[in-house]
């Protein structure tokens, strides 16, 4: 074993610890955030300024006594948080963090910060995250509860409304790229136009930049798009039977995908790790920062904007996010064959 | 040899997973069988060097195609299949449609074990490892579904066009003209 395929492991081994603390401090960040928008202080007795308070979650979750109602499905209902982390996790494998690195000239060829650098990595993202899906729609299945059931009906058909948005926002940038692959999109975002803006192709796709945030929110189901588990209709939508450990990893799934939609939409519209002042191989701290500010803005609209209802969810992403979409790819489609003709 | 170990592991995986969506009572479990499959599939096209048929294939089957199986047997709410309801006199299960349906099966067998012999003599698959290279660029994938096989790629787009246009209107109800201005 040699110290590149050790430092190998150990930066899959650190991506996968940031993930799961992610999830805690999102936790902590969406109540602190939260507290603030309705003036009150949020978490604030378990550690300094309540810091400790996602362990304190976490710990009472696992007290909890493990439910399953009679008439549930044993296999599925086991299945589906399962899957849902799972899927949670696997997509992040794909997706590249940090510039190429050295470690400070430790190592003689440079390592790429990142789990895999796959050639179809967009696509292997994509994929993954359409997988998750199963976990919801499980879940609300095999509960055997009404509310269950309409709230997974609802995840499978929201995601199959705004999967297509989010794929064809994502071709538009991969016109632009010239690449599937999220590392070499990254690198051709490097530099900058006239000396000061930099090359994000946020500039060059504020419509697309837009509508994949929409869309994401979508696929994640946060509000105002969380109508799989709507509380005043559903109680808890497709998680209501659930509890304890097997309850916690829905939540855990969706703020990994918060953390996986965020740092795809760093990597494909804000430059990734490019950024100025700092030089390559700090680039990783760029791109927390872009990552942080993409969830703080994602706990923003959740506690601002209040809930749509079904029907207009439905319209919203046939009528008006999907043409805006197929018109975004056109136009992009068209100006690049021109300009590099 | 692990590529070997991993082939007959994805390739048992798939058989077994397809084999038993047929033996499932519960229709959702059937669903969760040929996804299972899929990704075994999936897996097999990853060893062949093409990853982007793989991920296409997670991506339209196992992403796109299999929740709305999903989505239209829990709609349907389908219940478990039971033994007692065994219809001697369901139309499938005539003596007549059931030799034909038996004739089929082996034609099917004749016609594997006569492609399994062809490839045997032909001997290596099809293309070389750099051919294999090439077709999973995206980009090459492209530029042969645009031009040489231009015709049957717009004939497909237009048979499933076609078939959507007439789900719409098999699905429509009667009353749908009356009932338009209050669905807002």
């Amino acid at each position: 074993m040699d110290l590149r395929f050790l430092i190998q492991l150990g930066i899959i081994g650190l991506t996968f610890f940031m993930l799961i603390n992610a999830s805690a401090l999102l936790v902590y960040a969406e109540r602190k955030v939260m507290g603030f928008m309705q003036q009150r202080y949020g978490p604030y007795l378990v550690g300094p300024h309540g810091l400790l308070q996602p362990l304190a979650d976490i710990l009472k979750l696992l007290m909890k006594e493990e439910l399953r109602p009679r008439g549930a499905d044993r296999w599925l209902f086991t299945l589906a948080p399962i899957l849902s982390v799972t899927a949670a996790f696997a997509a992040f494998a794909a997706v590249p963090w940090g510039a190429e690195t050295t470690l400070f000239g430790l190592l003689d060829e440079p390592v790429k910060l990142g789990v895999a650098d796959i050639n179809v990595g967009v696509l292997v993202v994509f994929a993954i995250t359409s997988m998750g899906v199963y976990g919801i729609v499980l879940a609300g299945w095999s509960s055997n509860s009404k509310y269950s059931l309409l709230g997974g009906l609802r995840s499978s058909a929201q995601m199959i409304s705004y999967e297509l948005s989010y794929a064809t926002a994502l071709a538009a940038v991969i016109l632009l790229a010239g690449s599937l692959s999220l590392r070499e999109t990254v690198d051709a975002q490097a530099g900058y136009w006239f000396g000061v803006i930099p090359r994000w192709y946020v500039f060059l796709q504020p419509l697309g930049f837009i509508i994949y945030m929409i869309a994401g929110v979508a696929e994640t189901n946060r509000a105002p798009f969380d109508f799989p588990e709507a509380e005043q209709e559903l109680v808890a939508g497709y998680n209501t039977e659930y509890s304890s450990v097997r309850f916690a990893l829905f939540p855990q799934a969706e703020y990994i995908n918060m953390t996986t939609m965020a740092a795809v939409a760093t990597d494909l519209y804000l430059g990734g790790w490019h950024g100025p002042f700092l030089p390559p191989e700090y680039g990783w701290i760029w791109f927390l920062v872009k990552v942080g500010a993409i969830l703080f803005a994602y706990i923003w609209v959740r506690w601002t904007v209040p809930r749509y209802r079904y029907d207009q969810l439905m319209r919203f992403g046939w009528k008006w996010l999907f043409p805006a979409s197929v018109v975004n790819l056109i136009v992009t489609a068209a100006l690049v064959l021109a300009l590099n003709a | 040899m692990p590529e070997t170990l991993v082939f007959y592991l994805l390739a048992g995986l798939a058989i077994g997973a397809s084999a038993l969506v047929i033996g499932q009572r519960n229709p959702m479990y059937s669903v969760m069988l040929l996804i299972a499959s899929f990704g075994a599939l999936a897996g097999l096209y990853i060893q062949l060097e093409a990853p982007f048929v793989a991920v296409a294939q997670i991506i339209i089957y196992a992403g796109a195609i299999m929740v709305l199986f999903l989505f239209v047997v829990m709609l349907l709410n389908a219940p478990q299949e039971d033994a007692a309801e065994w219809d001697r006199l369901h139309p499938l299960r005539q003596p007549g449609i059931a030799r034909f349906g038996a004739m089929l099966g082996l034609l099917l067998v004749v016609q594997l074990a006569w492609a399994l012999i062809r490839a045997a003599e032909i001997g290596a698959p099809v293309g070389s490892r750099s051919d294999a290279a090439a077709v999973s660029s995206v980009r090459e994938v492209g530029r042969v579904l645009f031009t040489d096989y231009m015709f049957a790629f717009e004939a497909t787009s237009i048979l499933i066009l076609v078939a959507m246009v007439g789900a719409v209107v098999l699905a429509r109800r009667e009353d749908a003209g009356e009932a338009e201005g209050e669905e807002r």
